[in-house]
């Protein structure tokens, strides 16, 4: 289980600090989904990548612990976190054209973080990472192995992505708007496999995005953010229908699904789903 | 009945890949009016950016006729960080049309710019601006600016609001609505998203399997 | 808290300042020594005087004097300046067409890409400074000659880059947009893409400069540059070699305006890549 505790972030922009992320406390239980919900400028990134000990060095973190079981991942040294970096932590991007490296072929990038945190054999890192492309239902596992990411689709591109992600199981993934970047066809496809890798592996996954929909079709736990701190949180559904502070009630009926008992949607999702 | 602003008529395209010719698009054909927004659904691989390249003019190659009765349509892009030239100030950006069409004075060109910029909710002091200096929804609307002060009548959308906030898309469809009354823009709005296209569209067309159907809001 | 923030605000001045300050300042006394080298000279730079052979730097010839009891100072000036010239000319030539051939290629593709690039590819295939020595064997020495031979050897490294640049953004959307608008092709490469890739162009031309007045100085070492009776800093350099022991001076100097020449120039293309929003987005 991990555990966020009076979290502040600053970044520094144009030589001015400004906080991102004030005083924020949650946990994420094993095997749960937790969505985190916030605009542009709300710190929900900045709380992402912190947890994932990827912040840049215009950050200055004051005060606050992450505790990952038993150890504060924020007291630990750059060398310790890159052990836990990928075998317990393991982070999906929103561009999936640029997280993979070009000039890799598929398989070794699956099986990057294998090399890094086991001694497994080349024969055996190879099945781990056929395995993993199976889990993230890509088929021609074989032929993939050897591709290179630009011969791949964009959803193809984001399943190779989780697939690096999930090779070690990880006990905890971070998605940051993991789907905005892909058409929405391919968007939900996204979204059912990773809560079919949820409950597979019982791996916690923190999921990051604006978009409060996505968000409720996936998620069972909801924290909203605003301006670096958490102004709601509470169970996913009851947060849709009933939201308690105004900012969250803006941000449901922003969301143009006023429409979707309109005769007109039902015909368009029938014509669609054909 | 409303003016014409674009029309497809039997519009085949192919795609080639070595030697063999693949179709894209078959037989297309619809006609957009004023003031009208029309949907356009497909999933990725039904043509449908084909289609776009086509309307747009950016495809030469296809067959059938393609009829456009205003000046040249123009396109707001799904990524606002990747569509208004980092480089160049608002008002350079804005001007550009003018300055490839010719006739306007420096002072003509800042003046309808700065006008442009008001008529999409935007300070006129954004003029001076870099386009690194505004949030995606502010570039979108210069977008939408830029559009408009070509003097064309008809907007290819694609995907306008997908990376916007939710907020923020709110905002930009009642400023997409308000340009479709006031200016008598005629969109092709491209989305996924069926709830927007349901409740922003009066028409939609649903492209498969290379051919497109049409539904009408009744 | 403030004193965090003025931490901060130090260290980037700090980064960005330094090199474009020192650089700027560096080139422009450089180029104001070269300048003044090309109108005024404290004495000629070819006069003679046997009664002043290797004399070391005094109040009268403060850079001394060479094995002809000529003013070395004088002749680092004219030196300069020539080395500078081939070096600017080069830049221009094979900067210059290498813009032209690498936007076309990198923005059209197609087959006149592959014709193009293979041509590149071949005359890439030999190291520039050979290349150019060949250019030279054909067309005989001297200043604009070598100049030109070095220029069209090295049109291929910026053809290159340039290329790579305009493949990165011709499917950008602003390209597409102004295409949409109308804008012409040349407009289109050259006023909407070109100043994007001014980063990556520009840290290619100091580099390219630095190479370029170095390989000058190469081949005028070897004799095949810049010809006497005219200076060049390559040139005095190889002629200053007898004397090393006797007349150190003769090669501290020009070598010395060489490195500051190649230093300021290198500086000032990173200082204006990192003040002017520089880095590749």
């Amino acid at each position: 289980m991990m555990k966020v505790e009076n979290l502040s972030i600053h970044f520094e922009q144009d030589g001015e600090l400004q906080e991102v992320v004030r005083d924020i406390s949650f946990c994420l239980q094993d095997g749960e989904i937790l969505g985190i919900v916030g605009e542009s400028g709300s710190g929900k990134t900045m709380t992402a990548l912190t947890i994932a000990g990827l912040l840049k060095e215009q950050a200055v973190l004051d005060g606050g612990s992450i505790f990952l079981d038993d150890t504060d991942l924020l007291t630990l040294s750059a060398r310790e976190m890159r052990e836990i970096q990928g075998r317990d932590i393991s982070m999906i991007f929103q561009e999936p054209m640029t997280a993979l490296n070009p000039t890799m072929k598929i398989g070794r990038q699956v099986e990057e973080s294998l090399v890094l945190h086991t001694k497994l054999s080349k024969e055996e890192r190879r099945e781990k990472a056929l395995r993993a492309l199976q889990d993230v239902e890509l088929v021609n596992q074989e032929d993939l192995y050897g591709r290179y990411p630009h011969e791949l689709s964009g959803g193809m591109r984001q399943r190779v992505m989780i697939a690096a992600a999930i090779v070690c199981r990880p006990k905890v993934l971070i998605a940051d708007e993991p789907t905005t970047a892909l058409d929405v066809g391919t968007q939900e496809s996204i979204l059912k496999l990773l809560k079919k890798l949820n409950q597979k592996y019982h791996m916690g996954i923190l999921f990051i995005s604006h978009n409060l929909r996505v968000v409720n079709e996936l998620c069972s736990r909801v924290l909203v953010m605003k301006d670096g701190v958490i102004v709601e949180e509470g169970d996913a559904e009851k947060i849709f229908k009933n939201p308690q502070t105004p900012y969250t009630k803006e941000l449901i009926q922003a969301i143009p699904g006023r429409t979707k008992s309109s005769a007109f949607y039902k015909l368009l999702r029938a014509k669609a789903g054909e | 009945m409303a003016e014409k602003v674009l029309e497809l008529k039997h519009v085949n395209a192919f795609y080639k890949e070595g030697k063999q010719k693949k179709q894209v698009l078959e037989d297309i054909s619809f006609t957009l009016y004023e003031g009208e927004i029309a949907g356009l659904v497909g999933e990725s691989g039904s043509g449908k950016s084909t289609l776009c390249k086509c309307v747009l003019g950016l495809l030469k190659e296809y067959e059938g006729e393609i009829t456009h009765y205003t000046k040249r349509p123009q396109m707001v892009f799904q990524d606002p960080f990747g569509s208004l030239n980092p480089k160049k100030t608002i008002g350079w950006i804005l001007e550009e049309p003018l300055k490839v069409q010719g006739g306007y004075s420096k002072e003509e060109r800042r003046k309808r710019a700065e006008k442009m910029l008001v008529q999409v909710h935007l300070p006129k002091e954004f003029y001076r601006r870099y386009p690194g200096e505004l949030s995606g929804g502010q570039r979108q609307r210069v977008s939408i600016a830029l559009a408009l002060i070509t003097g064309t009548k008809f907007i290819l959308a694609d995907e306008p609001l997908s990376a916007l906030d939710v907020t923020v898309q709110a905002q930009m469809i009642e400023l997409l609505k308000e340009l479709q009354k006031k200016e008598k823009i005629c969109y092709l709005f491209v989305s996924h998203d069926l709830d927007v296209v349901s409740m922003l569209c009066s028409r939609v067309l649903f492209l498969k399997d290379r051919k497109v159907e049409e539904y009408a809001d009744i | 808290m403030n004193v965090e923030k003025q931490r901060i605000k130090k260290r980037k001045m700090g980064k960005t300042g330094y090199n474009f300050t020192f650089g700027l300042v560096l080139t422009v006394i450089m180029i104001g020594l070269i300048v003044l080298g090309f109108f005024w000279t404290p004495y000629d730079t070819e006069a003679m005087q046997g009664s002043i052979k290797l004399n070391a730097p005094s109040l009268a010839h403060i850079f001394g004097t060479d094995q002809f009891g000529r003013d070395v100072f004088s002749r680092v000036l004219a030196g300069a300046g020539s080395t500078f010239l081939v070096a600017a000319g080069t830049i221009l030539i094979g900067g210059g067409i290498g813009i032209i051939v690498g936007s076309v290629t990198g923005y059209f593709g197609g087959w006149l890409d592959e014709t193009l690039m293979r041509i590149n590819d071949a005359v890439a295939a030999f190291p520039s400074v050979l290349l150019a020595l060949v250019i030279i064997t054909v067309w005989g020495t001297g200043k604009y000659k070598v100049m030109l031979a070095l220029g069209v050897a090295f049109i291929p490294s910026f053809a290159r880059i340039v290329r790579g640049e305009f493949m990165r953004c011709r499917e950008a959307d602003y390209v597409t947009s102004a295409k949409l608008i109308g804008v012409s092709t040349p407009r289109i490469l050259f006023v909407h893409i070109l100043p994007n890739i001014l980063p990556a162009l520009l840290s290619a031309l100091t580099i390219g400069f630095n190479n370029a007045v170095l390989a000058e100085a190469g081949m005028s070492y070897l004799g095949i540059g810049v010809q006497p009776p005219d200076a060049s800093l390559g040139r005095m350099l190889s002629e200053s070699q007898t004397y090393l022991a006797g007349g150190p001076w003769c090669a501290v100097f020009p070598g010395l305006f060489l490195v500051l020449i190649v230093l300021g120039a290198g500086m000032l293309g990173e200082g204006i890549l990192d003040r002017f929003g520089g880095g590749r987005s």
